[in-house]
């Protein structure tokens, strides 16, 4: 189904936020030094998408899936990195081809009663884009999109406003309004999980179709792994701001092998009484991404944790010897010959190399 | 006698265009000990039921008819004062939304220590303080933040802060209203695997209110599966899994992806429940039902009763002989989602 085209390519993607603080404290750090605080939301993350596929970005909540989703539609400015499109880096593409890429990428949220515009009715918010792009044909697009849709006949939607449509007619609006500019590809944020699971099928169904009869790109992102098991033909698992684990989906699911991604797996409860779950408790919470913490992220709650190296050294997530999928994890031989005891013989700037920024002085 | 009976519960809301029937004539028993679980979409009355057992029904709320017996107490009846003592005691609620339980002007600590202080008077500070703890580390969070206030907590804390205090004074029935949702999975599973402990330890019963059909799998004895304010199918669980009767039932668990499974068909059950205000006659489930006929527009089902299993269809027998491959599969569903005129996009 889905070729091997590269479509988009996402490169050590950075997003941090600057912690909103008083202004006794900006006053206090103007006096006596010291730079603000950043959370890492999204803290080194490259993939790639490929034509015609679905790839699902999951993890919990805080994890950087829906920072990385965003920025991958340029609604955020990325901290560092770059996004390549059409072999154009886009941080250094010029306003024409921002607008194209623009034009090309589009968004579905999580909330159809927030993401639509009250006061706009269906057609309106359906051809607004269409004027934004400057694009002919308004109404037989309009149309098409609805009808793709599902909202049939299209006509009779045209004039309705969102409140006087169901939850899931208005995720299927906002699809329409996604898919009436015959974009590249479109990022979901979580795009059923406000709907009733009688309606999930009916609105996933399209977004299948988007791949399969236009050959679009979905970058699908939910905390469902359920769902995305369903969905994707790849999996990028994610935890505090990294990928730790990434490959083919039914690879991930059946034979994690990033402790996290075993947690969080086995975590999930199965719709089938018969079926026995093992459970494995996991430690702690996830960690602080504020003062992130050296070596790697999950090191405090890992059940395999070996010591030194976990504390010292950033696991990267590469390929490996034993199997399929990508993992950032030591535990695992590199395919690449990558040593990470190598840098920790090197101690003194052991902790250098990742989130140097993330460690002024000031402790 | 089972400690929770309810008898042909109604419960309607006054709205201005006359009562919306939200819960209507629903029956079930509860044993000692036991999890039985709630399922349906938003709005089958699921929510408004658990309401109206602990008694906190909105203002536009009332009980229009039937009972609810709790160890032979009848709760609909029973003066204020005495039912306010049962809240908490015996019966407390894990809501969906724990902010809107957890008083914004106390700390946790003050909220737990007062519900156990009010409850079971006689139970000094120390004492307080130490199941203030023992709650705190029961649900995974720190006691030393204990004395923190609701807002300083995240939404998944407050989730856990609130079980805690519904665990604190050892209930006999606990109703959990979408206890996990909002936390995310890995905090989930941890979460329903202690109240389980919790619940044998104090062989406590929990009513367990989702539309997460793989949460009810996991932690109920038995299901209810609800829709549009009435019991469509009961059962054990196993049986409910297994071998359903009711097509809603058939379409709700094939509507939901199972992590186990890869390349599943799920399945899409067209159309949105009928208005309670002034339901339709016959099966309520007949306007979305594929396999509904004239009869289930216009006669309501009576309970068919199999294989340990309380159905509501006409046709329960015949989807247990014939029709049950056909229910199962999601083509016979979505053939009426297409477009009635099939013209979709070339």
């Amino acid at each position: 189904m889905s070729g091997n085209d590269v479509l988009l390519e996402v490169e050590d993607l950075k997003k941090h936020f600057k912690v909103n603080q008083g202004w006794i404290a900006s006053l206090m750090e103007s006096f006596g030094g010291g730079g603000p605080d950043y959370v890492h939301a999204v803290d080194g993350v490259s993939f790639e998408l490929r034509q015609g596929e679905t790839l699902g970005l999951a993890g919990e909540s805080g994890c950087g899936k829906t920072t990385t989703g965003m920025s991958m539609v340029k609604l955020h400015e990325p901290t560092a990195g770059d996004i390549v499109y059409d072999d154009t880096r886009l941080s250094e593409a010029s306003d024409a081809e921002i607008k194209r890429f623009r034009q090309n990428a589009q968004m579905i949220f999580q909330d159809p009663f927030e993401s639509l515009n009250p006061r706009m009715t269906v057609y309106d918010t359906v051809a607004e884009p269409l004027r934004i792009h400057d694009i002919r044909n308004e109404t037989a697009r309009v149309q098409r999109a609805l009808e793709f849709a599902e909202l049939l006949p299209p006509e009779q939607y045209f004039n309705q406003y969102p409140h006087e449509l169901s939850g899931g007619q208005r995720q299927r609006v906002a699809i329409a309004r996604a898919l009436v500019l015959d974009p590249d590809f479109i990022v979901a944020d979580e795009p059923v999980s406000m709907l009733d699971v009688s309606l999930r099928a009916g609105v996933l169904s399209l977004l299948d179709r988007m791949t399969e009869e236009f050959g679009l790109s979905v970058v699908y992102i939910s905390h469902d792994l359920s769902l995305l098991r369903h969905m994707c033909d790849r999996l990028a698992i994610m935890y505090m701001g990294k990928i730790v684990e990434k490959g083919p989906t039914d690879q991930v699911i059946e034979n994690p092998q990033h402790p996290y991604t075993q947690a969080l797996i086995n975590a999930v409860p199965v719709p089938d009484p018969s079926v026995g779950r093992e459970r494995v408790e996991l430690q702690g919470e996830v960690g602080d991404i504020v003062d992130v913490p050296t070596g790697c992220r999950f090191k405090d709650r890992c059940p395999d944790y070996i010591g030194d190296v976990c504390d010292q050294v950033v696991p990267p997530l590469e390929a490996k010897t034993a199997f399929e999928q990508e993992v950032a994890c030591h535990l695992y031989e590199s395919a690449e010959g990558y040593d990470p005891y190598e840098e920790l013989e090197g101690r003194p700037s052991a902790a250098a190399g990742d989130g140097a920024e993330s460690t002024p002085a000031d402790d | 006698m089972s400690q929770l009976e309810v008898e042909d519960l109604e419960v309607y809301y006054e709205t201005e265009d006359g009562p919306a029937q939200a819960v209507d004539g629903v029956s079930f028993e509860l044993e000692q000990g036991e999890n039985l679980g709630i399922v349906g979409e938003s709005g089958c009355g699921k929510t408004t039921l658990a309401k109206a057992i602990i008694g906190i029904l909105p203002d536009a709320g009332y009980i229009n008819n039937g009972s609810i017996n709790f160890k032979g107490d009848d709760l609909t009846e029973m003066p204020e004062p005495q039912r306010r003592r049962l809240k908490w005691e015996e019966i407390s609620m894990i809501a969906q939304s724990a902010m809107n339980s957890l008083d914004p002007v106390y700390t946790i600590r003050e909220q737990i220590v007062e519900a156990i202080e009010t409850h079971r008077p006689g139970t000094g500070r120390v004492e307080s303080e130490e199941i203030v703890t023992e709650m705190f580390e029961l649900v995974g969070l720190d006691p030393e933040r204990a004395d923190d206030y609701p807002h300083q907590f995240s939404g998944g804390m407050r989730q856990r802060a609130m079980i805690a205090m519904a665990l604190a004074l050892e209930p006999s029935l606990m109703l959990a209203d979408e206890p996990t949702t909002a936390l995310d999975v890995i905090m989930q599973d941890q979460i329903l695997k202690r109240i389980g402990s919790i619940q044998e330890e104090i062989n406590s019963s929990m009513l367990v209110i989702t539309h997460d059909v793989s949460v009810v799998a996991e932690t109920c004895d038995r299901v209810i599966v609800m829709y549009a304010g009435k019991v469509a199918e009961e059962g054990p669980v196993e049986e409910i899994f297994d071998q359903p009767y009711h097509p809603y039932t058939i379409g709700l668990k094939r509507a939901f992806p199972n992590i186990r499974q890869s390349n599943q068909d799920l399945l899409s059950i067209s159309g949105y429940p009928p208005e309670l205000i002034d339901p339709p006659q016959g099966c309520r489930f007949a306007e979305r039902c594929p396999m509904a006929t004239d009869r289930c527009r216009e006669e309501e089902p009576e309970a068919h009763y199999e294989n340990g299993l309380r159905s509501y269809c006409h046709y329960a027998d015949e989807i247990d002989t014939e029709l049950r491959p056909y229910a199962d599969d999601p083509g016979t569903w979505n053939q009426t989602t297409a477009a009635p005129d099939g013209g979709v996009e070339e």
